[in-house]
């Protein structure tokens, strides 16, 4: 069965799509049994995202059970607009003046980490970078001319493109090697790559909350299984015998 | 409890019933694998029927309502996830046993006389089965969901004159909306299973009627009174069967020996489903696609449309044609084939174990060609791929004219009287 599993898991990522155009997205670490980084990823989406994102199909309450908050502690530290801990997770902006800030409304998050991939939310959430033509003075390399501020900005700093010079062909060719920061910001590269990747790891729980519970199930479901083929087995052979 | 069931019996013929299409039905005991798609194809219709019927209970049919209440099922109902993972897989896994089934049908020839009606009543299945799946994939009201069902719909403003007013009487609305998916709610859980249950009915009706037929593709009912007695099934058989025929030593009774055939290949069968079922419910974007976890909005397509993996050797070969309209008939005229199947093989030998080389080659290109147009319909668009479609259409196309040239005076291989031991 190990052996099946493996086999199985192995060509999924050849059949996945990322919806990446030609960017080259780096490896979400993602670890849905990690609660500090769940913990600490609905805490950044509390501070940073639900302002304008909501999370329409989540509640507080069932986030507070899966990650292990006790409601009290939650509905102090992750829950700033006075609903009620079984409300879902609305954003606190208002709908319509969403529209108007940001010409269309922030898309609401609860599945964004199906809909995009874990992988691309990483990935998208540590290249902004600076670009005074933008409205909001930023750009993406993974979504170019993204409509949305840097929100993680006060934990980054100010994200630069960098590049290195290279010779090709004899001349001198800029070559963009990354991102990087002013170093104006509450984190360290470091730290501030672990918190997307709690946050992602965060995005990926709530897109399906039950997938720990799926797996423990499932596994129980496949060993009955092999369970019960081995008895057809017997069976279907003890019946065929007569027959060849 | 006799008492009981003989004044059951002696009122509606349950026990007969069962004896002559279930328990004493004569099956060629040389049924391999391919045999077993018929079965799980059964019981997944059965399981999309009563998943079907559990998600009904919390599904709300309206534009605004029908993406929430998909996840009020995935969230908030006790397992509601299992229920909707097993319709969202079973719909697949449906395409899967079917395609198998098919493509059984065809290398041994189980279309062929006197089994033609069988073939019909099939693919008429398959064409409502198309259908339901189709509505069904519609329901959710992701991204995929609408823009599928546009470019979908949008195939029948293709057909001259009536097109363009035909597709507006279809979505009820001028552009797909709630109007449309509430009418596609109606047909996909009513009105299409109606017909795919009835259409079961009279294809296994049929099936017992002429006789499962077998990889040796060899006739297990003879004319009365031509066997001796020592050639004869020493199973109890049916007087329905045996009244009319003699059957040969060839066959098992259905029950329990197929049956527990059958129960075999539910286990492996049963294995691979629930795998994906709890590890891997959107097989990686197939099953269920990325694109379909975010609402519909008819101001944002997609980066790419496909439909789901099922329909997309037919979408490739839609594509394949510069012209609308003559990619729309090239499309249906892919399914039309394989209707004609019966009286395009000129052929008598039924399996390809007796049949002529060119007849296995054709048959596995034919399988080759259908994956990999499945691969380019399902794909983004690029310039090779229109090329390759092209060539695979032909090819597609070119599997049923070459069957109707060389099965007419065809150099086939003896094929024994009785099943081989």
């Amino acid at each position: 069965m190990r052996a099946l599993v493996l086999l199985l898991s192995l060509w999924m990522p050849a059949i996945a799509t990322a919806a990446s155009g030609s960017f080259t997205l780096d490896h979400a670490p993602i670890d849905l049994t990690d609660k500090a980084s769940l913990q600490r990823g609905a805490q950044v989406f509390m501070n940073y995202c639900s302002g304008c994102h909501s999370m329409q199909y989540q509640r507080y309450s069932r986030t507070f059970e899966d990650l292990g908050i006790p409601e009290e502690l939650g509905s102090e530290n992750l829950q700033f607009n006075g609903d009620k801990p079984t409300d879902y997770m609305k954003r606190a902006m208002p709908e319509t003046s969403a529209a108007t800030w940001f010409g269309a409304a922030p898309p609401d998050l609860t599945l964004v980490a199906r809909v995009r991939g874990a992988d691309w939310l990483y990935t998208y959430l540590r290249t902004f970078y600076v670009d005074e033509s933008r409205p909001f003075g930023v750009n993406n390399k993974v979504f170019p001319d993204v409509g949305m501020p840097h929100a993680l900005q006060p934990l980054q700093g100010t994200p630069r493109e960098s590049y290195e010079e290279v010779m090709v062909d004899g001349e001198t060719v800029k070559r963009y090697v990354g991102i990087q920061s002013d170093g104006d910001g509450a984190l360290s590269p470091d730290e501030y790559d672990q918190a997307v990747a709690d946050l992602v790891n965060f995005l990926e729980y709530t897109g399906e909350p039950f997938r720990l519970e799926s797996e423990k199930i499932g596994k129980w479901v496949l060993v009955f299984i092999i369970v019960l083929f081995i008895f057809v087995f017997l069976l279907k052979k003890d019946y065929w015998r007569e027959v060849h | 409890m006799n008492a009981f069931l003989s004044w059951i019996e002696a009122r509606i013929p349950m026990m007969r019933v069962a004896n002559m299409h279930a328990i004493q039905y004569p099956a060629p005991r040389n049924m391999n694998f391919w045999y077993v798609f018929g079965f799980l194809a059964t019981i997944v219709l059965v399981n999309q029927i009563i998943t079907g019927i559990w998600l009904t209970m919390n599904f709300v049919p309206t534009s605004e309502g029908a993406f929430a209440s998909v996840e009020y099922i995935m969230r908030e109902i006790d397992f509601g996830w299992i229920i909707r993972y097993m319709h969202s897989t079973g719909a697949s896994a449906f395409f899967i046993v079917v395609y198998m089934h098919m493509f059984r049908g065809m290398i041994y020839g189980s279309y062929q006389k006197p089994r033609e009606l069988l073939w019909v009543f099939g693919m008429f299945i398959y064409l409502a089965l198309m259908a339901e799946a189709f509505m069904g994939y519609v329901l959710p009201w992701g991204q995929m969901s609408y823009w599928g069902a546009q470019v979908i719909v949008s195939l029948f403003s293709a057909i001259p004159v009536i097109g363009p007013d035909l597709v507006i009487w279809i979505q009820g609305d001028y552009v797909i909306s709630g109007a449309t998916l509430n009418r596609f709610f109606a047909l996909h859980v009513i009105a299409l299973p109606l017909v795919i249950v009835i259409l079961v009915f009279l294809h296994i009706i049929a099936l017992h009627e002429v006789g499962s037929n077998n990889p040796d593709g060899v006739a297990i009912k003879h004319q009365k009174g031509s066997l001796p007695e020592s050639e004869k099934t020493p199973y109890k058989i049916h007087e329905y069967y045996t009244d009319k025929y003699d059957i040969a030593d060839d066959v098992v009774p259905f029950f329990p020996h197929i049956v527990l055939k059958d129960l075999v290949a539910f286990c492996v069968f049963l294995f691979a489903f629930c795998y994906i079922l709890f590890f891997a419910p959107e097989m990686g974007g197939k099953f269920l696609e990325h694109p379909n976890f975010e609402i519909a909005n008819q101001l944002k397509t997609p980066e790419h449309i496909f439909p789901v993996w099922y329909f997309t050797p037919f979408y490739a070969i839609l594509k394949a044609v510069p012209d609308k309209l003559f990619g729309v008939l090239a499309m249906f005229g892919a399914i039309a084939a394989l209707f004609a199947m019966p009286w395009i093989d000129r052929g008598t030998v039924k399996s390809w174990r007796y049949r002529c080389g060119l007849h296995k080659v054709n048959l596995l290109l034919f399988a080759v060609v259908f994956i990999f147009l499945g691969y380019l319909g399902g794909t983004p668009q690029e310039a090779w791929k229109i090329i390759a479609s092209q060539v695979c259409t032909v090819l597609y196309f070119g599997f049923f004219a070459a069957l109707f040239l060389y099965s007419r005076n065809e150099n086939t291989k003896p094929v024994p009287e009785r099943i081989p031991r």
